[in-house]
């Protein structure tokens, strides 16, 4: 494969850069934010939920990882995992920590 | 690499899987490789011990030799906030105690009949299986650099799978003698063969730090109350301050047997006893985790001063219980012969993944332009890793062999060894020239696995003692013609392209 001189710019770096951020610190986001959302809104034990939130939450991180790099661009990586993450963290804000 | 997907839309797909494939095994790829292969040792953790204690050949019964280790630290400890020991079983004959008197805690292997330490001060297994995930670092920055190389490690097997065009074929595909070409289908043999087995160990082993990686869920449900998040968790163990009034240990037989009873007849396996001497002790018991995937199916309190039953639990919750399995096929203790054998297969073709990934990073490149700084760094740090981690290993046998017995912090000089080596081969590998490092450090780690097969007892301690020495003498073996094939190499006219190539 050639390396194409024009990937080597700027424009490239900052094309890997921001996917990268998605791709690391955004799947974390979103996957500690499933764990909070699924522990406080699945229909079991408290402990139980927490249990099998924090087990599910771990399929997010690879997903987001390879979504932002599969995304259009790299703003819309950012803007999509940014929205998710916004959606659980609501979610997670509106379900409230359980009794 | 090239062609990120805005480059090439949708043909790139596969190609922008490969590059992130690439990305993600290489940068922590080193530390994977320390990762999995002190992983693949610790499948045989027990037999390691065994073999690194030749002279601890007594063997009892799980509580005959919890009495034992508990009447002895009674007599040699004061003042302990708590004594953490493991049962001996079907593959380790000693207690493996941690406890502390006077300083910090201190890990020791006691004999199974007198309860006192073993001579031979070591670590034994436990190392490996330490370095595995903590990985030398001071808490919890060990813990967290493994949970991140895990996930990354996680990610690089999804993408390597969708990069793929033709998994099936490719187990069967192996085309030797021809550079690049060999170092993928090897790479990817290794990889797709035991592929169920590479993506369960990954994800169970991300899984067993849960509670430092992904504490959210916990913090979500529970806030800051962790006191009730743990007796939730384990409702049959009961944490209590000391009273700071002396009570004796009531006797510990009638406990297990009782525990015993409890967990259906299943034998113990771990015993915990917090605050001991003081009137607010408690002792916590465990079954085996041989009986069951699960890991510690249930657990009863005892009353350290009494001895009565302070609270008992068997473990029936899905959720929890799946947890749990998820940890024990990650640890391989419920694993009979057979599948320990598996494991260690596994294990070492994902070692052996990695090692040829990273080598194919550098192959890749060479063969297709002079190699940048950058590479020509990783070629050499590939050496001095990829044979100093090994030799590491095979140093830690060999110092427990020469070390004598009675030197202080004895166990210490065994792990310093081990580093040390290691490093030194590190350094080796960055100063010599490739293609004479490979040959050089690989024939070092031949000459070190055939001395620790050839220092110690060979035959004595029965099979463990045997098979192991025997293994070391295969990896020597199977070293030989490889190391014999590069100095060929070296003296033959051969291009340089292809000189510089390490196999």
């Amino acid at each position: 494969m050639t390396v194409k001189r024009r990937q080597e710019g700027w424009r490239y770096r900052g094309n890997v850069a921001l996917r990268v951020l998605a791709g690391s610190v955004g799947a974390y986001l979103v996957m500690a934010l499933t764990a909070a959302l699924l522990a406080r809104t699945l229909p079991m034990s408290r402990v139980e939920a927490v249990t099998t939130a924090t087990m599910i939450a771990y399929l997010a991180a690879p997903a987001v990882t390879i979504w932002a790099f599969l995304a259009r661009g790299p703003w819309r990586a950012l803007a999509g995992v940014a929205l998710v993450a916004g959606l659980l963290a609501l979610g997670a804000w509106a379900a409230g920590q359980p009794a | 690499m090239s062609a990120l997907p805005s480059a090439a839309v949708r043909e790139g797909m596969r190609q922008c899987m490969a590059w992130l494939h690439g990305w993600t095994g290489l940068l922590l790829g080193h530390v994977l490789f320390l990762m999995c292969l002190t992983g693949t040792l610790t499948v045989f953790k027990a037999e390691i011990s065994r073999w690194m204690r030749p002279e601890t050949t007594a063997s009892a019964a799980p509580a005959d030799a919890m009495v034992a280790a508990t009447r002895w630290l009674e007599r040699n400890t004061s003042g302990s906030t708590g004594w953490f020991l493991t049962a001996p079983d079907s593959h380790q004959n000693a207690v493996q105690a941690t406890y502390d008197g006077t300083g910090g805690y201190v890990t020791r292997a006691l004999d199974p009949v007198s309860g006192a330490p073993v001579a031979r001060e070591t670590l034994g297994g436990e190392f490996f299986y330490r370095f595995h995930f903590e990985l030398e670092l001071p808490y919890p920055w060990g813990r967290l650099l493994a949970s991140l190389a895990g996930m990354m490690m996680l990610t690089a097997l999804v993408t390597g799978i969708i990069a793929h065009k033709r998994i099936f074929k490719d187990i069967f595909t192996f085309r030797p003698t021809k550079g690049q070409r060999s170092w993928l289908d090897g790479h990817n043999a290794l990889g797709v063969l035991a592929l169920p087995f590479h993506i369960m160990i990954t994800f169970t082993g991300v899984l067993t730090l849960a509670s430092l990686n992904l504490p959210w869920g916990m913090a979500a449900g529970y806030g800051a109350d962790v006191a009730t998040l743990y007796s939730d968790l384990t409702p049959g163990s009961v944490t209590r301050p000391a009273l700071g009034e002396k009570a004796p240990l009531a006797p510990i037989a009638p406990m297990l047997a009782h525990a015993q009873r409890h967990f259906g007849g299943a034998p113990i396996g771990r015993v915990y006893v917090f605050n001991p001497g003081d009137k607010g002790a408690v002792v916590v018991v465990y079954p085996s985790d041989q009986k069951a995937i699960g890991y510690m199916p249930g657990e009863i309190s005892f009353d350290g001063a009494t001895g009565a039953v302070l609270k008992a639990w068997t473990e029936n919750r899905p959720a929890v219980r799946a947890y749990q399995t998820v940890y024990g096929l990650h640890m391989a203790r419920f694993a009979p012969e057979l599948t320990r054998w598996l494991y260690f297969l596994g294990g070492a073709m994902l070692t052996m993944a990695i090692a040829t990934g990273m080598v194919l990073w550098i192959v890749k490149r060479r063969e297709r332009a002079p190699l940048s700084i950058g590479n020509r760094i990783l070629e050499r740090l590939n050496v001095g890793m990829l044979t100093g981690a090994p030799i590491g290993a095979a140093a830690f046998l060999i110092a427990n062999r020469l070390l004598p017995l009675g030197m202080a912090d004895r166990a210490q000089a065994e792990v310093s060894a081990a580093l040390w080596s290691a490093g030194a081969v590190m350094v080796a590998g960055l100063a010599l020239r490739p293609a004479i490092g490979w040959p050089v450090l690989l024939g070092a780690l031949a000459v070190a696995c055939a001395c620790a097969a050839l220092l110690g007892p060979i035959w004595a301690g029965g099979p463990v003692m045997v098979t192991i020495n025997l293994m070391l003498l295969g990896v020597a073996l199977a070293l030989t013609p490889l190391i014999l094939r590069q100095t060929k190499r070296l003296s033959a006219p051969v291009p340089l392209r292809r000189r510089m190539a390490p196999a």
